[in-house]
């Protein structure tokens, strides 16, 4: 009797709406993490092919990511600013074993568009279950420093442009009831440093209004996972000298697939960076004024 | 930044551009003032890869177009030979040459005109390059291949990255039934044995012999010769057992005369009979090494030396007896040594193989080793050998020229098409290119 039911709601395409209601009602007594693999286990969905939005697309973390979803099959919807190269991604993407790949230009400071750009993803894909933003910049701290108009454009790309997003984002999750939101931040966003603190104030303001978001949609069933990278070998940091402490795209996109898996809250890519900013988090401000981090 | 080849030595201050398109390399082309030279995994030993400018290529890595049917396959050069795996294995397809290591990417395989286990069947790597799309300094872009501007074709093809840049290139495909080897492994007791063994399976697709280069006396040159066979059973699983690495530099004591001689007997020891046979998954079969990444980190500090020539048939067994026991009478060991028969070389200037035998040894790097390789090189010269380019980090510019007859023709295709002087490697510096 359960093997038929199982068998029969497998062979729907697509389930979770039958679901929205269940899980409505088991969310304030059952772990989300329980209860989504419970909905999964019944659904068979564990196995099944997933619909993945990314924000930002051509960035090396997100690139990376997508291979990774790619092999597995899944559906992908690509959105960045640069058109051919975004096109070159989604053929490699098709290549390496995606189900589907589609791509659509994207601004992150032409806002008016964000609303009609989210709709045609979720259209395409007929929903979505995992968002990625990972689009952003590394500001010049020394020209921020100078010109207050650099200043500004870092916070209108990494903070601004995005909760703008975000807030579209969070409407079309809460309508589907369902889906998992990864925003990329930075550890950088853990405490200001005099060598990038424009960009570390950039992301501490992406990083609260994620745990608000977060906060708001827990009852939901949607999770909001806030990625806070370390050093990353990637071309946005191709001017740094590299050490110990950086990791490789490959490494840090493992990491958020495993994170979006198991629905983490904030994550620290690779781990040992949350010992290093509890460390640095917990010296005194007098102290760490003095400092050359 | 500071930058080393996979040896780790030599080491040298450089700037690095990283591009991810065409336009990129060809914007850093012009832009460009002194030489430069391309890098993808920098998984050659030596120099090969270092300038002071240098192109890091490992994001330039997009896969253009797999015919499943015709079995090519289309990337760019940044891309891996692990990562092509991944796609062409599931669907029957296998690279029909293939190096010890899956990471190194395709661009750098062409340009070390790499090979494999069978050499001595099929050829090397670049045989199989249906075509290449090279970029030249003025950031103009040329299609050539062996039969459209063949002579670039010969000098980027084993050419050390210094005839022009490799951005994309066509691959053909070798089928398979399986994504397993049947490997059968033969245990010889000494050198004659060694070599009988190697063509005995000569007509046999894969043939290797990891040879236990510390043993003396009698049993010196006794060896585990694996051949391999792909199997024919329908499986094509890509299974991956998770990587270990070597998270630190070993102090560089862990690594001595000892530790190695006891190795080697171990690992000869584990095949307890004259032949055994074994079905292999082909990630363990190629690529045992790869299972644990880092391993450079073992040699500690100071690194380690690649030595990989090849002697003519003829004076093979002389010229083999007399390296082990040059290495033999220096006190050093070699942890790990590997000895196989080549087929005949192809058409390209700076191709290293040859008909004759190949046998690769390596050293913790010393001053001692270093004056090693110089001894080294010497015999494999006096027999009329030569020294594998994408291994080397110290050969003299004399021994180079001695050995690699066709250089002076690969200077003139590379003065003919504005290469000379633009790509170079601080290896090209050292060898006179």
């Amino acid at each position: 009797m359960a093997s038929a039911l199982r068998a029969r709601l497998r062979r729907s395409k697509f389930v979770p709406d039958e679901f929205v209601p269940i899980r409505r009602l088991l969310a304030p007594c059952i772990a989300p993490r329980v209860l989504r693999d419970l909905l999964k286990f019944i659904t068979g969905q564990h196995t099944s092919m997933q619909k993945i939005l990314i924000i930002g697309a051509t960035s090396a973390i997100a690139e990376a990511t997508a291979r990774l979803y790619a092999r597995r099959g899944d559906t992908l919807y690509l959105v960045a600013r640069n058109e051919e190269r975004l096109a070159g991604i989604a053929n490699d993407l098709a290549i390496r074993g995606a189900h589907k790949v589609e791509t659509a230009a994207f601004d992150i400071l032409e806002h008016e568009r964000h609303r009609a750009l989210l709709e045609r993803a979720a259209e395409t894909m007929d929903g979505i279950d995992v968002i990625l933003v990972a689009h952003g910049i590394l500001p010049d701290q020394a020209a921020c420093e100078k010109d207050p108009e650099r200043m500004r454009d870092a916070f209108e790309v990494n903070a601004l442009g995005t909760m703008s997003l975000l807030t579209l984002v969070a409407n079309v999750l809460e309508a589907q009831g369902s889906g998992t939101l990864a925003v990329i931040g930075s550890v950088a966003g853990d405490r200001g440093r005099k060598s990038n603190y424009v960009y570390g104030a950039s992301k501490a303001a992406l990083h609260t209004f994620l745990q608000g978001l977060r906060n708001r949609l827990a009852g939901q069933g949607i999770k909001v996972i806030t990625i806070k990278p370390g050093f990353v070998d990637t071309p946005m940091t191709a001017a740094f000298e590299k050490g110990p402490l950086w990791a490789a795209p490959e490494t840090i996109a493992a990491g958020i697939v495993n994170a979006i898996e198991n629905g983490r809250d904030v994550v620290y890519l690779p781990w040992f960076w949350r010992l290093i900013m509890l460390v640095v988090g917990t010296i005194p401000e007098p102290l760490f004024k003095r400092l050359s981090l | 930044m500071r930058l080393a080849g996979w040896g780790r030595y030599p080491s040298s201050e450089v700037r690095v551009t990283a591009i991810r398109t065409r336009d990129d390399l060809a914007r850093t082309l012009r832009q460009a003032n002194g030489p430069c030279i391309a890098r993808g995994m920098g998984r050659s030993y030596g120099d090969s890869s270092l300038a002071p400018h240098v192109i890091d290529l490992r994001r330039h890595d997009h896969f253009l177009n797999f015919d499943s049917d015709r079995g090519t396959i289309r990337c760019g050069a940044g891309a891996t030979l692990a990562a092509l795996l991944d796609i062409v294995v599931p669907r029957g397809w296998f690279l029909p040459v293939t190096p010890g290591t899956g990471f190194v990417s395709v661009g750098g395989a062409i340009a070390s005109d790499v090979h494999g286990k069978n050499h001595h069947r099929d050829g090397s790597f670049a045989d199989f390059v249906e075509s290449l799309l090279l970029m030249m300094p003025n950031g103009e872009l040329v299609t050539c291949s062996s039969e459209e501007n063949a002579e670039l074709f010969h000098a980027a093809a084993g050419g050390m990255g210094l005839s022009g840049i490799i951005v994309d290139a066509v691959l053909k495909l070798r089928r398979i039934r399986s994504s397993f080897v049947d490997e059968r492994i033969v245990k010889t007791s000494d050198l004659h044995d060694t070599l009988a063994c190697l063509d005995e399976h000569g007509e046999a697709t894969y043939v290797v012999a990891w040879l236990d280069a510390n043993k003396r006396g009698a049993a010196r040159g006794r060896a585990l010769v694996m051949i391999g066979e792909h199997a024919q059973d329908d499986d094509f699983e890509v299974h991956r057992k998770p990587h270990a690495r070597i998270p630190f530099d070993l102090p560089s004591m862990c690594l001595n005369s000892l530790v190695m001689r006891l190795f080697n007997a171990l690992y000869y020891e584990r095949i307890r009979t004259r032949m055994t046979t074994r079905r292999t998954h082909y990630e363990p079969y190629f690529y045992p090494l790869d299972r644990l990444r880092d391993w450079n980190r073992l040699y500690g500090r100071a690194g380690l030396l690649q030595h990989q020539s090849v002697v003519p048939r003829t004076s093979a067994r002389e010229a083999i007896e007399e390296l082990l026991s040059c290495v033999a009478t220096s006190g050093l060991g070699s942890p790990l040594s590997v000895l196989k028969a080549l087929g005949e070389g192809n058409q390209n200037y700076l191709s290293f193989p040859r008909a004759g035998y190949t046998l690769t040894m390596d050293f913790k790097r010393s001053d001692t080793a270093l004056a090693l390789m110089g001894r080294l090189d010497d015999i494999v010269l006096a027999h009329g050998g030569r020294m594998y380019l994408a291994k080397d980090a110290c050969m003299s510019e004399s021994t180079f020229k001695r050995s690699y007859p066709a250089w002076e023709v690969f200077q003139t295709v590379r003065e003919r098409h504005g290469a000379l002087g633009r790509f170079s490697s601080l290896q090209a510096q050292r060898l006179g290119l």
